[in-house]
């Protein structure tokens, strides 16, 4: 497993509307850094450069824009991540939202993303990110985790090492316990 | 059966573990009830009317002696000396204390048991006929792909937040024992002119407010693509079943909402975009788990046995729980033997520590160490030798164990209702007490011949009223315990859902209403026809009048 | 209506009524409340600390003084399943 990097105080803007965190833990399994990204919202003009976040309505308009040094997408629960097949060269940071953290959706964007679109930029869960579901998360191919504000550092780092062997294929690459037995 | 080896023990142990950890950020606060309940659910854990319930999973309905004897000590230890066997072949507990689970769940993993997914929105237990391995009519033991599928499900990271519980059913043979077209996801195993084996996929069967039979997803699915086409289904389903409304959120509405066709074509899609990526079960692990299901080493017998046969004629008790309770056996001089738990004034569905600990003796030294559960909450012995079935009887009749009322009317399904849970809008289990009473006379029984009553005490419908030939619903009307009939569901392979017959009934009523439907019944059957047989033939209206009157 | 608080009692799922001073197995224990605004603050603060969870008011009659529920439900809750009468609190009533 890559590096975790846990940072602090980190801000966000929803899809249903900003949502300002302080102390807010953030995980991190990739070994590049991290950037600083910009959120756009769907009304907002477009500043002249930088990393940018847009949701998927406004994608089309930013990711072939070379004045933004990289482009990040926000998918909602529901959205098809497959419309950004297009532009997905350029994308380097898909948020995908976890508005309650019982919507199970976007488990599957990231599997979509990974094993499908080959995706291999940065994947980031936001919202209701609690810690139990951290090792399903990591396996489907999430690599940067928002937590909620509730989640213990310590308690975050024991759910990731959980589970030693897995009983099915994920966008992990760890092999299942039948191949295991196989040789 | 199955064996845990060192790899499934880890999983087991690790998931213990960490659930003992969560109960502890519970206990200490640092969970909140809302944010537990779902991980309590995965680990089946319910909040009851009582106390908490702990649902352990029996996967594909199979048990030995060991288990049997684990879920006694369970039982006795943590709970109040007794189990109740769901119509998903899983066994509850009802008076479980939350700092106590750790230790009932070391106690269970210890004889290979758990309690993972058996709720929750994952997938659920999968269940099959519970006379796999014994039967002369099914083409393989579909329990192989059960514990495929029990792996394959176990902590699957992108499926454990589905918009709803997914349950899978499996059978093997033309004559479905397993309700599978009542599921989520119905497999029905044939064999082709080529004679390979492959699935017949069924999809959006279930129960609760809207009860809807499983339609074919795909004809034929070659048996290696199992888990790929699962893998695409689910997919389907994760992404697209509604998340708006609790009551919309199973895949049957899904199915229902956007179509049988369209559904395919989804599935499809994406099986095609699965397979580029996805590898396949091994064919040397479907071997290696097929050889724990070889059949046992059955002695070369003739087909019938003398002191059997004496025994037949000379206790007319013993042969009519013979007639009733016994099945042929795909091996001649064996028999498979059916206990029922429905005796007169027990509850349906429980058995005691004790009985556990006599039936697991029994199951030992006669069947191969070998038990099943049934979706009708019954239990199996599906290896006993004609020569020991009347020492077989004897035992399981000293331990009340032994009614030959196996789908004879008193042969009730029922849920726990309001007795114990805390979904519940009526008491079933003493509706069932009283139908049993009231068609006591075992004579009578068999003259009715099969009859299926199922009971419901809420909408929920873990009864399975609407599967049943009578199914009974409780509903509160007005504050006020209230029980509406349907009739005409079945379970088998000629799936069907009942239809209600009108107003409902307070608590004496409804028992009155059974009996008389049941002599209506009597009155216009037709030589061989069943209840059900009849009431296809004849439609509802002469059961209407007949219980309503002309008006 | 007469009322009493009910909920469950966390570590150990048993049915618990508020009963003044504390938390009480025993429903004719509970504290019979005119204003039900106090009797769920205290319920919430006790479930804010994880004491108890799914705390309700119900309707009660009074038996000899004491509090008895009036919905079948409650009474279910408040003794123990009607077809095992040897389980539950009505086995030690």
């Amino acid at each position: 497993m890559a590096r975790i990097e846990i940072k602090r105080q980190v801000q966000h803007e929803t899809t249903a509307g900003v949502l300002e965190v302080e102390g807010q833990l953030e995980i991190r399994l990739r070994e590049d850094e991290s950037r600083n990204w910009t959120q756009i919202s769907d009304d907002a003009e477009l500043p002249e450069g930088g990393a940018v976040v847009v949701n998927l309505k406004r994608l089309a308009e930013v990711a072939e824009d070379p004045r933004f040094e990289a482009i990040g997408v926000r998918v909602a629960a529901g959205e098809d991540v497959r419309q950004i097949a297009p532009h997905l060269p350029r994308i380097r940071l898909v948020e995908l939202e976890f508005p309650k953290f019982r919507d199970g959706r976007n488990y599957s964007s990231a599997s979509i993303l990974r094993q499908q679109m080959k995706y291999a930029g940065e994947i980031k869960a936001v919202g209701d990110v609690l810690a139990d579901q951290l090792f399903f998360m990591a396996r489907c191919g999430i690599d940067c985790l928002a937590l909620h504000p509730s989640v213990r550092e310590e308690t975050a780092r024991r759910s990731l090492d959980r589970y030693k062997f897995v009983y099915q294929q994920a966008s992990d690459g760890r092999r299942p316990i039948w191949s295991l037995r196989n040789g | 059966m199955y064996q845990y080896d060192s790899f499934d023990q880890a999983m087991l142990d690790a998931r213990i573990d960490e659930f003992s950890d969560q109960i502890s950020r519970r206990l200490s606060g640092e969970l909140t009830e809302e944010q537990f309940k779902p991980l309590r659910l995965m680990n089946g854990i319910y909040l009851q009317l009582h106390a908490y319930m702990l649902r352990i999973a029996i996967p594909y309905g199979t048990l030995n002696a060991a288990k049997l004897r684990g879920l006694a000590h369970v039982a006795r230890t943590y709970d109040k000396g007794y189990g109740h066997f769901t119509t998903r072949t899983n066994m509850q507990m009802h008076w479980l204390k939350l700092e106590q689970a750790p230790d009932a769940l070391r106690a269970l993993a210890k004889v290979g048991l758990h309690t993972i997914q058996t709720s929750g929105n994952c997938i659920r237990n999968t269940t099959a006929d519970q006379f796999a391995g014994a039967a002369a009519d099914e083409v393989c033991d579909p329990r192989v792909w059960g514990e495929v599928i029990r792996q394959w499900s176990t902590f699957h990271p992108e499926y454990s937040f589905l918009p709803r519980k997914f349950k899978i059913a499996i059978s093997a043979a033309p004559s479905d024992r397993a309700a599978v077209q009542w599921h989520d996801v119905g497999l029905y195993i044939l064999k082709n002119e080529a004679g390979e084996l492959g699935f017949r996929v069924m999809a959006g069967g279930g129960m609760g407010r809207t009860p809807l039979i499983a339609k074919t997803v795909r004809e034929w699915l070659p048996q290696q693509h199992l888990l790929s086409y699962l893998e695409a289904l689910l997919r389907v389903y994760n992404r697209y079943g509604r998340r708006d409304n609790a009551f919309k959120a199973r895949i049957k509405i899904l199915v229902h909402e956007i179509g049988i066709e369209k559904f395919q074509e989804e599935v499809e899609a994406e099986w095609q975009e699965v397979l580029k990526t996805f590898e396949d079960i091994d064919p040397r692990e479907v071997e290696r788990i097929a050889r724990f299901f070889a059949p046992p080493p059955f002695e070369t017998l003739p087909e019938t046995d003398e002191a059997y046969e004496a025994a037949l004629a000379s206790d007319p008790e013993f042969a009519r729980w013979v007639e009733q309770n016994v099945h042929a056996h795909k091996a001649p001089g064996y028999a498979i033997a059916t206990i029922s738990l429905k005796a007169t004034g027990e509850t349906p569905g429980d058995i005691s520590a004790d009985q556990m600990d006599a039936v697991a003796d029994i199951a030992e030294r006669y069947s191969f160490d070998d038990v099943r559960v049934t979706h009708e909450q019954n239990i199996v012995l599906p290896h006993v030798k004609k020569a020991d079935l009347y020492t077989v009887y004897q035992q399981l009749k000293a331990l009340n164990l032994a009614t030959p009322n196996l789908g004879l009317v008193s042969d009730i399904i029922a849920c726990p209702g309001l007795d114990y849970c805390s979904l519940a809008n009526t008491r079933a289990i003493p509706v069932a007490m009283d139908i049993q009473k009231r068609f006591a006379d075992i004579e009578r029984q068999r003259d009715i011949g099969e009859l299926k009553i199922k009971i419901s005490g809420c909408i929920n419908a873990c009864g399975h009223h609407h599967a049943g030939h009578i199914g009974i619903l409780g509903v509160d009307r007005r504050g006020e315990e209230n029980f509406q009939i349907t009739l005409g569901g079945s379970g088998a392979e000629d799936a069907s859902t009942g239809k209600i017959i009108g107003p409902g009934f307070d608590y004496d009523g409804v028992v009155n209403a059974v009996e008389t439907i049941v002599e209506t019944y009597r009155s216009i059957r037709e030589p061989g026809e069943r209840f059900l047989d009849t009431y296809r033939r004849v439609g509802i209206q002469p059961f209407k009048e007949a219980v309503y009157g002309q008006n | 209506m007469p009322q009493v608080m009910t909920a469950y009692d966390v570590p150990t799922g048993d049915v618990v009524y508020w009963a003044g001073n504390g938390w009480t197995r025993d429903v004719r224990e509970a504290a019979v409340f005119d204003d039900p605004a106090t009797a769920e603050a205290v319920a919430v603060r006790d479930a804010a600390a994880q004491i108890v969870m799914d705390y309700y008011p119900i309707d009660v009659e009074l038996k000899d003084g004491k509090p008895w529920p009036t919905r079948y439900r409650e009474v279910v809750r408040a003794s123990g399943p009607s077809v095992r009468l040897d389980l539950g609190k009505q086995a030690e009533l």
